[in-house]
C-alpha cells in the first residue's frame, strides 16, 4: 500500500472529506455523549437548539463567533505567509489593553471619533506585538512558533499586573478589574434591545477585506507567494523579509481587533477572563477553514455554535461542556487527516 | 555470442516494463537481461527513462505492467527491501549519507546488533577494509564523511552496497559528479567487481565512458528500448545518433564578432557558505551578441557565480559593472531592473511556484511594474500576457488557470524562457537551461537563446553537458573550485583540453607561471 499524489483533485474531492471530518467528529462526541450517561440524540438536538434554537442562542452563536472570527483571520493570514503565529492570544489582549487605556477616559473625542481611533490604535499595537518576533525572525533566523507562543504568558501575567495595579478600577471593590469605558467608546448594538454588537458587522468586513487584499492586491499575491515558496518569491525580486513584516503587522492587527471589540462590544471593561482562548482556537478556526477568509467566518459560526449549544446542552442534559472541546478537537484532527486525503490517494500494489 | 551469455545465467531478467506517470509514459514494454559479470550501460537523453527504469528494478516505484526477476525468481513490486535482499544495490545520484557519521558507519547503518556492538563494529571495519582494498576503492572507515571529497563518498556508496552482499550494483549517472581522473578511479573499480562475479548496470549519457566501461549498451529513446548493441559492434557515431533519433535538427550557429561588453567582473570574490563554493577572484566580460560557456563539475563555484548575477548574493570584494555602471545595491530585483533575464538551474524551486497557476508564475517576476497599479493587480493584464506566452511559446497546457506542478518540465521551462526572454533582456543567465528535457524541447530552448543572442544580448551558459557547451558558445570558460579559466574561442580547445581544466590541472600550471 502506498500514497500517491493526486493532480488535479476534483470539487467533490476537496469538498466531501472536511464535511465527513465534521461529521464523524460528531460520531466520536455521541461515543463519548453515551459514556457520560446522555443519550446521543438528546444531547445533539440540545446542541443544535442551544446554538440556533432561538432568536436569543442565534445572537449568543453570532457574538461568540465574533473574535473567533479576528483571531482566525489572523492566524488564516499569517499561515499562508508561513509565519507561525501561535501569539493570537497575546495580541488579543494587546489590543484590548490599549482600548481600555485610551477608552475610559484618558482620550476625549467626540463620538463618531472615538471607536475608529481607538480601533487603528489596537490594531497597531497588536500589529507591532507581533513584528518583534518576525523581526527576530527575519533578522536572526529566531523560530516564531517558540517566541509567539511563550510571549501569551508573559503578555498575561502582565495585563494581570495592570489590572491588580495601574489599570485597577478604583470602585472595584477590589477585583482585579479595569474601569468601565466611557459611552463613546462603546460598540453600539446592531439591532436596539438586542445583545448583538457592530464587532460582528466589524469581522465581516475584515474578512471580506482580507480576501479582497489576498486576491486583488499586490500584496496578497506576495503573501502567498512567500508562504509557498520563499526561495522562489526571493529569486523573483519579491522583498521577502518586508512582506513578511507586513504580515506580521496584519496578523496582530486583526487579533488586536477581537480583543477591541470584545472589550468595546461586549464587555466594557478588561478582566482576566476576556478570552477563554480565542487566540488559539483561532488557530482551529484557521484550520477548518482550510486558511481562506471567507471559509474563516464559517468555520467560526461553526465552532462558536458548538461551544454555545454545549453550554446549554450541558446545563439540560448534564453531560460535560467538555464534549465541545472534544468535538472540536476531533474535527480539527479529523479535518489535517481529511486534508491528506484530498491529496493523495491509497493505491494497493 | 552475447546472446547466449545472457540466455545461459540471466542473473536479472526485466519483462515488458511499462510506467506511466498520468498521461507520460515513462517506460514502455522494456525487456532487458543482465548477464553474470556482465557491464551494461543504460544510454539516454535526460528524460529518456533511463532512471524511473532503475527506480523500478530497486523496487522505489511499482511498475504499471511487467516484472522483475533477480537469479530466476520474481521481485514484489515496490519493495527496495526486497530488492536488497536479492542482492541488487543502488548508487544514487544524490548521495544518501548522514554526513557527521564516520564511513563505517554509514556503511553498517541498520544492520549492526543491539547486543555486543564493540565486536561487531570490529569485524564490519575489517570487512570494509578487506572490501575497500580488494575492489580498489580507498577510503578509510574511521573518516567523517563530511570530510570527503564527492568521489569518496561515491566510494562509500559502493561499499555500502558491496558490504550488503551485492552480486549486482546499478549506478545512477555516477560520473556526472566526478573529474575524469576520478571517473578513471570508478572504472577500474567496476572492472575489478565485474572480474569477481557482479554484474553492473551503469546509467549515464556520456558515450565516451560508455564504450569506456560497457559489454553491451542498451540505448532509450522516450521511455522505448531503441537498440541494443555489443560495444564491441558500435562506435560512438551511431550510439550518438540512436540516442538523438536524428529527427530534430540541433541549431548551429556561425561564429561572430563580439560586441562591447554588457557585464563584467573584475576580480570578484564572494563569502564562503556552508553549501556552496565561494568565488575566488573572477573576472569575466560577457559581451553583447555572444553566448559565453561555463563548464566544469557542478559544485565548482557555478551555482554561487549564477546566484551572484542573479541578485541573491553581493560580491564581497572585486568590481561588477553592467553596461559600463558600477553596481552599489545588489538584489534580485536591481537585477530585473537592469535587465538581466534569470533562467534558474532548478525551475521546480527556484524558476516556479509549484501551486502558482500559468498567470501567477507568468507575472512573478513582473506582478508590481506591469501587472498592478497602485497595488491592485490588474488579472485581465495578467492573464492576457500569461495567454500569449503560451501562444508565443507553445506551452502545452490545458489553460492558463493550470496550476504550473501539473505541466511537464520542457513546458515549465518554455513558461520560464518566455517569462523571461519577452522583456528582451540585455543579458540573460542560463544556468542549465536544457536538464532534464526532452530533445525536441532542448532544441527550442537553444534555438530560443541563438534568436536572443542574434538580437545582441549577451548570454551566460552554464552547464555540466560538454557538448552543450561546445555547440553553442562562442567563447567558453571552465570553473574549478572556485577559480574561472580564461576564455578560450570557440575551436581553440577541444573536451581532452577542457577535462584537464575542469579537474583544476591548468589553474596550478598557471598560478606556476605567475610564481
Amino acid at each position: 500500500m502506498r500514497l500517491e499524489p493526486i493532480a488535479n483533485p476534483t470539487l467533490t474531492r476537496r469538498v466531501l472529506p472536511p464535511a465527513l471530518a465534521i461529521a464523524a467528529s460528531f460520531a466520536v462526541a455521541a461515543f463519548l455523549a453515551m459514556i457520560a450517561g446522555g443519550n446521543p440524540f438528546q444531547v445533539f438536538g440540545l446542541i443544535i437548539s442551544g446554538a440556533v434554537g432561538s432568536k436569543f442562542a442565534v445572537l449568543e452563536t453570532l457574538n461568540r463567533a465574533t473574535p473567533l472570527i479576528f483571531t482566525g483571520l489572523a492566524i488564516s493570514v499569517a499561515f499562508r505567509a508561513k509565519l507561525w503565529n501561535i501569539g493570537a492570544e497575546a495580541q488579543l489582549y494587546m489590543g484590548a489593553v490599549v482600548t481600555v487605556v485610551l477608552g475610559t477616559g484618558a482620550l476625549g473625542l467626540p463620538g463618531w471619533l472615538m471607536l475608529p481611533v481607538l480601533a487603528v490604535l489596537a490594531v497597531i499595537a497588536g500589529g507591532v506585538l507581533l513584528l518583534v518576533p518576525a523581526v527576530l525572525k527575519t533578522r536572526l533566523g529566531v523560530d516564531e512558533v517558540v517566541t509567539t507562543l511563550l510571549f501569551n504568558f508573559i503578555f498575561l501575567l502582565f495585563v494581570s499586573y495592570l489590572l491588580e495595579g495601574p489599570l485597577k478600577d478604583p470602585l472595584g471593590m477590589g477585583w482585579p478589574k479595569s474601569a468601565r469605558l466611557v459611552p463613546e467608546a462603546r460598540l453600539p448594538r446592531i439591532v436596539d434591545g438586542l445583545r448583538l454588537h457592530w464587532g460582528f458587522g466589524l469581522a465581516l468586513i475584515a474578512a471580506v477585506g482580507i480576501w479582497v487584499v489576498d486576491k486583488f492586491t499586490t500584496l496578497g499575491f506576495e503573501m502567498r507567494a512567500v508562504g509557498q515558496n520563499a526561495h522562489a518569491a526571493r529569486f523573483a525580486g519579491i522583498p521577502v523579509n518586508p512582506v513578511i513584516l507586513k504580515t506580521a503587522l496584519l496578523s496582530g492587527g486583526l487579533a488586536a481587533l477581537a480583543g477591541f471589540s470584545e472589550v468595546a462590544g461586549l464587555k466594557g471593561s478588561l478582566t482576566l477572563d476576556l478570552s477563554p482562548g480565542y487566540g488559539y482556537t483561532g488557530i482551529v478556526v484557521a484550520m477548518l477553514a482550510l486558511l481562506h477568509p471567507l471559509g474563516v467566518v464559517a468555520a467560526a459560526l461553526f465552532v462558536a455554535a458548538i461551544f454555545v449549544g454545549a453550554d446549554s446542552m450541558s446545563r439540560a442534559a448534564g453531560v460535560p461542556t467538555y464534549l465541545a472541546d472534544i468535538m472540536l478537537a476531533s474535527a480539527l484532527l479529523l479535518t489535517v487527516l481529511a486534508i491528506l486525503i484530498t491529496k493523495f490517494r491509497v493505491r494497493r500494489d | 555470442m552475447i546472446d547466449t551469455k545472457t540466455a545461459q545465467h540471466p542473473v536479472l531478467r526485466l519483462s515488458n516494463i511499462t510506467k506511466r506517470f498520468g498521461k507520460v509514459v515513462a517506460n514502455e514494454a522494456i525487456s532487458l537481461d543482465l548477464a553474470r559479470g556482465e557491464v551494461v550501460a543504460l544510454l539516454g537523453e535526460n528524460g529518456a527513462g533511463k532512471t524511473t527504469l532503475m527506480n523500478i528494478l530497486f523496487g522505489q516505484y511499482a511498475a504499471d505492467e511487467g516484472f522483475v526477476e533477480v537469479f530466476g525468481s520474481t521481485l514484489p513490486p515496490g519493495s527496495p527491501r526486497a530488492a536488497l535482499d536479492a542482492g541488487v544495490g543502488m548508487v544514487h545520484q544524490h548521495f544518501t549519507l548522514a554526513e557527521n557519521l564516520s564511513v563505517w558507519e554509514n556503511i553498517v547503518l541498520g544492520t549492526l546488533p543491539l547486543f555486543g556492538r564493540s565486536l561487531a563494529a570490529r569485524t564490519a571495519k575489517d570487512k570494509i577494509r578487506a572490501l575497500s582494498e580488494s575492489f580498489k576503492l580507498a577510503v578509510e572507515p574511521n573518516a567523517t564523511v563530511s570530510t570527503l571529497t564527492v568521489g569518496e563518498r561515491q566510494r562509500v556508496e559502493i561499499l555500502k552496497a558491496l558490504y550488503r552482499d551485492a552480486k549486482i550494483l546499478i549506478l545512477d549517472e555516477p560520473t556526472a559528479v566526478l573529474t575524469p581522473q576520478e571517473a578513471d578511479g570508478l572504472f577500474a573499480t567496476l572492472r575489478e567487481a565485474v572480474g569477481r562475479g557482479l554484474s553492473v548496470v551503469f546509467i549515464s549519457h556520456k558515450l565516451h565512458e560508455v564504450m569506456a566501461i560497457a559489454d553491451r549498451v542498451v540505448v532509450l529513446r522516450h521511455g522505448k528500448l531503441v537498440a541494443e548493441r555489443a560495444t564491441t559492434d558500435t562506435s560512438r557515431d551511431e550510439l550518438a545518433r540512436l540516442m538523438v533519433g536524428g529527427t530534430t535538427k540541433a541549431p548551429e550557429f556561425e561564429a561572430r564578432r563580439a560586441g562591447p561588453a554588457l557585464l563584467s567582473l573584475d576580480g570578484v570574490s564572494t563569502l564562503a557558505t556552508k553549501s556552496e563554493t565561494p568565488l575566488d577572484q573572477i573576472s569575466l566580460n560577457l559581451h553583447a551578441g555572444q553566448i559565453t560557456g561555463l563548464a566544469g563539475v557542478s559544485g565548482n563555484g557555478q551555482a554561487t557565480l549564477s546566484d551572484l548575477i542573479s541578485g541573491l548574493i553581493a560580491p564581497s570584494a572585486g568590481l561588477m559593472t553592467i553596461a559600463e555602471g558600477e553596481i552599489s545595491a545588489w538584489s534580485p530585483r536591481v537585477a530585473l531592473g537592469k535587465g538581466i533575464a534569470r533562467i534558474p538551474e532548478d525551475r521546480h524551486k527556484t524558476g516556479t511556484i509549484a501551486d502558482f497557476d500559468l498567470t501567477e508564475n507568468a507575472m512573478l517576476e513582473t506582478y508590481s511594474s506591469q501587472f498592478a497599479n497602485r497595488g491592485w493587480i490588474n488579472w485581465r493584464a495578467a492573464r492576457k500576457h500569461a495567454d500569449h506566452l503560451i501562444e508565443t511559446y507553445d506551452i502545452r497546457c490545458p489553460g492558463a488557470d493550470t496550476r504550473i506542478r501539473l505541466l511537464s518540465g520542457g513546458n515549465m521551462q518554455k513558461l520560464v524562457l518566455g517569462r523571461v526572454l519577452e522583456n528582451n533582456p540585455r543579458i540573460i543567465l542560463a544556468n542549465q537551461p536544457v536538464r532534464g528535457l526532452d530533445i525536441g524541447a532542448v532544441n527550442y530552448v537553444h534555438a530560443r537563446l541563438g534568436e536572443a543572442r542574434t538580437a545582441g544580448a549577451a548570454i551566460l551558459l552554464i552547464s555540466e553537458d560538454l557538448d552543450e557547451i561546445m555547440k553553442l558558445s562562442d567563447v567558453v570558460h571552465v570553473m574549478s573550485e572556485g577559480r574561472l579559466s580564461p576564455a578560450f574561442a570557440r575551436g581553440s580547445i577541444d573536451a581532452v583540453g577542457l577535462g584537464a581544466w575542469m579537474a583544476g590541472d591548468g589553474f596550478e600550471e598557471r598560478a606556476h607561471h605567475a610564481s
